[in-house]
C-alpha cells in the first residue's frame, strides 16, 4: 500500500515472443513455466498493436503492462495495478534509451543478442529486487559501461582508435543493409 | 559482471567464505562502481552474524560522497529491513542524514527506507512528513512517495475532521502544479482517494485529470481514464464535466482506455446522453475483446437500474449483442443482467421474458438454456399471459439435447402447476414426453402426470405437491452427499430419512485450508470480517429450530469483545432482541493450531440479571482452529419491558490435541473451561437508531400527549460535546439534522434524537445542554412517543445513567 514504487518484471522479447532478456522481482510467477506463460500472454496481446512511437499501455491480469517497440525488440515492464503508471513509463523510457546508447543506435535483435551481457547488466542497474534505481538512460548506460569488463573506460572517453573501429563497423552494417 | 553471477546464484553465506572475504575488500576499493555493487551483492547473500561484521561500512556507505554507492547502501537496507529489521534500525542517523543529501535519487531511497523503519510509530511518520513538505524534495520519485505517505498520514490522522480543511491538503494540490507529470498523477490520485472527499476537494483534480485525458501519450490517458472511472463510482457528479472528453476517448487506438471511457461514461451519464451513448456503443461492440464486452454489459445493467425508464432501448440492445457471435461468459453475462433486470423493474418483465425465448431458440451452450427455461419457469406463470410462452418451452422438448429436454418438460409442469386453466393442455404435451428417448425426460414426464392429477380435471394443485415439486431444498448438498452415501454402505431396514441430513455445513478440515497465505494467519481469522450484518442473522436465527417460535427479531447489536485481544480463544457476543426473548450469539474462534474443541456451550450466570430466565441453548459440536463458530444461549423476559442486568459468562469445552502436519484429531478429549468477561444488555439495546429528516415535523404530528419533560443536573463534564455523546449512547438513538456535532467553545447546545423503542414506538427526544464556567453542566430532556410508558422508560434510563 504505501510502499515504494516496485516493479514486478522487465520483459525483452524478440519479434517472434521469445525472450532474450528478462527479469523477474515479485513471486507471482513462481516456477519458469509459469513465467513462459505469461511472455506468451503478454505477447499475444500486444503483438498488433503499435508502439513504435509512444509508449502503449495495458491491463493483464491485474498488472499493468508499459511497453515499446524498436525494430524486432520488444521492451516491457510491469507493475502491480495499484501502481502509478507514469513511473513504470518512466521506468520503460530509461530502460529503452539507456538499450539505445548501450547498442550505439543499432537497436536489434542481433545488437542485443551480442552485447547480452550489457542489456543483463542495464537491466540489473535500473531496478534491484523491485525497487528502482535509476531511471535516468545516461546515468544507466554510464553505470553499465564502466562495469563492464571489455569498456574499460567510459564511453565518453574512447580513444581515437576505438572511435575509428566503431565508425568502420558501422560503415560495413549500414552497406550490408 | 561477476557480481551478476553471484547474486544469480545467492549461495547462502556460509558456503560462500572465499567469495564475501573477497567482497568485503571489494567495498573498499577505490573504484565506485565495484564497491556500490559489492554491497548489493553482499546484502543479497548475507545472513545475521556476517551482516553485522560489515555493518560499520555499510553506515559509512550510506552517508558517501558518491551517490551511486549511498543508493546502493540504502537499497539494500530496505532488503534487509524484511530479514534483520534490528540492525537496520540502528542505521536510522545515518539514514536521516542521507535524507538531506543533495542528490536526488539518495533523498529518494533513504526516505523509503526511513519510513519503512518507522511505519509502526505513526507520530514519527507524520513528523518525516511535516519537515519533508516544508524543505526541498529533489527527485520527482521522492515527491511521489512524499505524496504517499502524505496520504497514509491524513488517513490516520482524522477519522471526524468536521472542521476545516485536512492537514497537508494544501501541500497536495500544490503537487498538482509540479513539473514533472508523475507528481501530478501521484497527488491527483491521491486526492481522490481520501476518505469522505468533497467536490470542492476534488475539483482541482479532477481538472488536472481532464488535462491528461486529452495528452497524445497514451500512459497518460490510461492513467486519467482509470482514475476517474473510480472517482466515478463514489462522485458521479464531479466527473461529468469530463464527458466530452471521454466521449472522444471512444474511439481511441488502444481498445483498454476506450473501454475504462465507456464504463465511466456508463456511471456518469444521465437520462438524455443514454440514447447517444447507446448508438456509439454499437458501433464500439464490434471492436473490442470478449473480456472488454463483458465489462460493458455489466456497466449497462448498473446504468438501467439507475435509470428503470429507458429500460426499453437497453433491453434491445442487451438481446442485440445477445443475438451476435460471443463466448461462454459473455453471453452468460448478458443473460443474468437481463434477468436482474426483468427481477427489478417490473415493466421489464414481459420484453424481457420475450428476448429471453428468442434466445433459446438458438442458444448453443445447455447451461444457459437450462437456467432460462427455470427462470422461465418462476417468472412465467406470474404474468397476464402465460400460454405465449408455451410454444417456445415445447419447441425445445422437440428439437433439443436431452439435458434442454428435461429442463423443458420441468418448466412446463410448472406451468401446469401454476395456472389451472392451462392443465389439459399441459397434459397433452406432457403426455407427448411420455415416449422420448431420454430417461431421464420420461421420468420428469411421468413423474408431474401422476402428481399432478393427469386425470385432466381443472383441480387445484394441492399445497403439498407443489411444495414437494418445485419447494427448495435446504439442506446443504455436500451433508446430503454424506448422508446418502454412508446410508448405502450401511443397509439398513428402515428407509432413508431427509430429515436425518444434519443442516449445519461443516468446516472445511485443515488441509483444505491452505490458502497461499501472503499475510501471516498467526491470529486466526479475525471475527470482525465475515460478520452478516441485519437480515442474515433473523434468517441464521430463524433457521434454528428452537429460536423459530421466538417471532420477529426487533434489534441485532454488534459484536461486544469478551476477551483480550490475541488470546487462545476469541469469543464476541452479540444480543439479538425479541419480543419476549432475548437470544445472546457467541461467535467463538480457536487461535490454536494444535487444538479442537468440541461440544463448545457457553454458561451464563444471571444472577444479577433477575429479569431474565434461561430457556434454551444451542451448543457448537466443533470449532477447528481457525474457523470461527457460533454457538447461542436463549433467555426469556417480561414482555415488552426493558429488562436490563449483567451476564458473567463461561465457556465448556472438550478439547483434543490435533497433529499440526495431518490435521487429525486424537479420539479423547479433556473437558476445560475457558473464562470470558461480563457483559451487560443495557437500555440503548431496546432502542433502534431511526433517523427522521424533518424533526419538527415529526414533533409537531407526535402531539404533546405523551410527552415528559424533566431536568437533570449531570455534574462536572469535561466538556459539552462529551457529555452530549455520553447521553447519545445511553440512550442509543439517532441524532438527526446533524446536531450531534457541538460546536467548539459553545456553552449551550441542543440535540435532537430519533428511534424506535421495542414494541415499535416512535420515540422523539429533545435534548438542551447546558454548561456553566465551573464545568456543570445541566441538561433538560423533552421525550414524545406513542406511548406514554415508553416516554417514563426514557425518562427512567437517563436518570440511572
Amino acid at each position: 500500500m504505501e510502499t515504494c514504487p516496485s516493479v514486478k518484471n522487465i520483459l525483452l522479447l524478440d519479434s517472434e515472443g521469445k525472450r532474450i532478456a528478462v527479469k523477474y522481482y515479485s513471486d507471482d510467477w513462481p516456477t519458469n513455466n509459469a513465467k513462459e506463460a505469461f511472455e506468451k500472454a503478454v505477447f499475444n496481446k500486444t503483438q498488433k498493436t503499435n508502439a513504435r512511437t509512444e509508449a502503449e499501455i495495458t491491463m493483464l491480469e491485474n498488472n499493468i503492462l508499459v511497453y515499446k517497440f524498436v525494430q524486432d525488440l520488444y521492451f516491457y515492464v510491469t507493475g502491480g495495478e495499484d501502481e502509478n503508471e507514469i513511473i513504470l513509463a518512466a521506468v520503460l523510457q530509461g530502460f529503452f534509451d539507456a538499450v539505445g546508447i548501450l547498442l550505439r543506435g543499432n537497436v536489434d535483435k542481433r545488437e542485443a543478442l551480442e552485447n547480452l551481457d550489457l542489456i543483463l547488466l542495464c537491466i540489473d542497474e535500473i531496478v534491484d529486487g523491485g525497487i528502482i534505481l535509476e531511471t535516468d538512460a545516461n546515468s544507466i548506460a554510464t553505470k553499465v559501461a564502466s562495469n563492464s569488463v571489455d569498456a574499460g573506460a567510459p564511453l565518453s572517453e574512447q580513444t581515437i582508435s576505438q572511435a575509428l573501429a566503431t565508425a568502420r563497423e558501422h560503415l560495413a552494417r549500414s552497406l550490408l543493409k | 559482471m561477476v557480481y551478476l553471477m553471484i547474486k544469480e546464484l545467492s549461495p547462502c553465506a556460509d558456503e560462500v567464505i572465499i567469495v564475501t572475504s573477497s567482497l568485503m575488500k571489494d567495498m573498499n576499493s577505490r573504484t565506485d562502481m565495484y564497491r556500490a555493487n559489492a554491497i548489493r551483492v553482499l546484502c543479497r547473500i548475507t545472513d545475521g552474524t556476517l551482516l553485522t561484521q560489515i555493518e560499520r561500512y555499510l553506515k559509512q556507505a550510506i552517508v558517501d560522497k558518491n551517490p551511486v554507492v549511498a543508493s546502493a547502501a540504502l537499497v539494500s537496507g530496505i532488503h534487509l529491513l524484511q530479514t534483520n529489521p534490528e540492525i537496520v534500525k540502528r542505521w536510522s542517523n545515518e539514514v536521516q542524514e542521507a535524507v538531506q543529501s543533495r542528490a536526488a535519487l539518495v533523498q529518494f531511497h533513504a526516505l523509503a527506507l526511513l519510513h519503512q523503519i518507522r511505519q509502526n510509530d505513526r507520530l514519527a511518520v507524520s513528523k518525516l512528513v511535516t519537515s519533508l513538505t516544508k524543505g526541498t524534495v529533489r527527485s520527482p520519485l521522492a515527491q511521489c512517495l512524499l505524496i504517499r505517505y502524505t496520504s497514509q498520514v491524513i488517513r490516520e490522522s482524522g477519522v471526524n475532521t468536521q472542521s476545516g480543511d485536512r492537514p497537508f491538503y494544501d501541500y497536495l494540490e500544490g503537487c498538482l502544479r509540479h513539473k514533472a507529470e508523475m507528481v501530478i498523477f501521484e497527488a491527483a490520485r491521491a486526492i481522490t482517494e481520501l476518505s469522505g472527499v468533497t467536490t470542492r476537494e476534488l475539483t482541482p483534480a479532477i481538472t488536472v485529470l481532464q488535462l491528461f485525458l486529452s495528452s497524445s501519450k497514451p500512459v497518460l490517458r490510461f492513467a486519467a481514464v482509470r482514475t476517474l472511472n473510480k472517482v466515478a463510482m463514489s462522485h458521479p457528479m464531479a466527473v461529468t464535466n469530463c464527458n466530452i472528453d471521454m466521449e472522444s476517448l471512444i474511439s481511441d487506438q488502444n481498445r483498454s482506455i476506450a473501454t475504462l471511457a465507456i464504463t465511466t461514461l456508463l456511471k456518469t451519464g444521465n437520462e438524455s446522453s443514454v440514447d447517444r451513448l447507446m448508438k456509439q456503443i454499437t458501433n464500439f461492440m464490434s471492436d473490442i475483446a470478449d473480456e472488454f464486452k463483458i465489462v460493458v454489459v455489466e456497466a449497462i445493467r448498473s446504468l438501467c437500474l439507475k435509470f428503470p425508464l429507458k429500460y426499453r432501448s437497453l433491453m434491445n440492445f442487451l438481446s442485440n449483442i445477445l443475438r451476435e457471435e460471443g463466448g461462454f461468459e459473455y453471453k452468460k453475462a448478458i443473460v443474468d443482467s437481463i434477468v436482474i433486470l426483468i427481477r427489478d423493474i417490473p415493466d421489464a418483465k414481459e420484453s424481457g421474458l420475450l428476448h429471453l425465448c428468442e434466445f433459446i431458440e438458438d442458444c448453443e451452450f445447455t447451461y444457459l438454456s437450462t437456467q432460462i427455461l427455470h427462470f422461465l419457469g418462476n417468472e412465467g406463470p406470474k404474468t397476464s399471459d402465460p400460454s405465449k410462452y408455451i410454444r417456445y418451452i415445447y419447441n425445445r422438448v422437440i428439437l433439443e439435447n436431452a439435458t434442454v429436454r428435461a429442463s423443458a418438460v420441468s418448466t412446463l409442469a410448472k406451468f401446469g402447476a401454476m395456472i389451472d386453466s392451462l392443465k389439459p393442455r399441459i397434459f397433452i404435451l406432457l403426455r407427448r414426453c411420455l415416449f422420448d428417448n431420454d430417461d431421464e425426460v420420461r421420468d420428469r414426464a411421468t413423474l408431474y402426470l401422476n402428481t399432478l392429477g393427469g386425470d385432466g380435471s381443472v383441480v387445484e394443485t394441492d399445497k403439498d405437491v407443489k411444495e414437494f415439486l418445485f419447494g427448495s431444498l435446504d439442506i446443504p448438498l455436500t451433508n446430503m452427499e454424506t448422508s446418502l452415501k454412508n446410508y448405502i454402505q450401511n443397509p439398513s431396514e428402515e428407509p432413508f430419512e431427509i430429515n436425518s441430513v444434519p443442516r449445519e455445513v461443516k468446516s472445511q478440515p485443515l488441509a483444505e485450508k491452505k490458502a497461499p497465505g501472503k499475510k501471516p494467519t498467526g491470529l486466526g481469522t479475525p471475527l470482525t470480517g465475515p460478520t452478516p450484518v441485519g437480515d442474515t442473522y433473523e434468517r441464521l436465527l430463524s433457521s434454528i429450530p428452537e429460536f423459530a417460535s421466538f417471532g420477529k427479531l426487533f434489534k441485532s447489536s454488534g459484536p461486544v469483545e469478551l476477551t483480550e485481544a490475541e488470546t487462545e480463544y476469541a469469543v464476541n457476543v452479540i444480543k439479538h432482541i425479541f419480543d419476549r426473548h432475548v437470544v445472546f450469539q457467541y461467535n467463538c474462534s480457536n487461535t490454536i493450531p494444535e487444538q479442537l474443541l468440541e461440544n463448545v456451550f457457553v454458561i451464563v450466570d444471571a444472577s444479577e440479571a433477575e429479569e431474565f430466565s434461561e430457556v434454551g441453548s444451542k451448543p457448537l459440536k466443533t470449532l477447528p482452529y481457525d474457523t470461527p463458530g457460533q454457538t447461542f444461549v436463549a433467555f426469556e423476559k417480561p414482555e415488552g419491558f426493558p429488562s436490563v442486568g449483567k451476564f458473567s459468562n463461561v465457556l465448556r469445552f472438550a478439547v483434543k490435541e490435533v497433529d499440526p502436519s495431518t490435521g487429525e484429531a486424537e479420539d479423547d478429549g479433556v473437558e476445560d473451561e475457558y473464562q470470558l468477561e461480563d457483559f451487560e444488555v443495557v437500555a440503548a439495546d431496546y432502542m433502534v437508531k431511526v433517523g427522521v429528516s424533518n424533526f419538527r415535523n415529526a414533533w409537531e404530528s407526535m402531539g404533546p400527549d405523551f410527552e415528559r419533560i424533566d431536568e437533570y443536573g449531570l455534574g462536572p463534564r469535561e466538556s459539552l460535546a462529551e457529555s452530549v455523546n455520553a447521553v447519545i449512547s445511553l440512550l442509543g438513538m439517532q441524532p438527526c439534522e446533524g446536531t450531534e456535532v457541538v460546536p467548539s467553545n459553545s456553552r449551550s447546545h441542543s440535540c435532537l434524537l430519533s428511534g424506535v423503542y421495542i414494541g415499535n414506538v416512535k420515540v422523539l427526544v429533545r435534548l438542551s445542554f447546558g454548561i456553566d464556567a465551573s464545568k456543570e453542566v445541566a441538561m433538560k430532556l423533552a421525550v414524545r412517543s406513542e406511548d406514554e410508558n415508553v416516554s417514563d422508560a426514557i425518562h427512567v434510563i437517563v436518570a440511572g445513567g
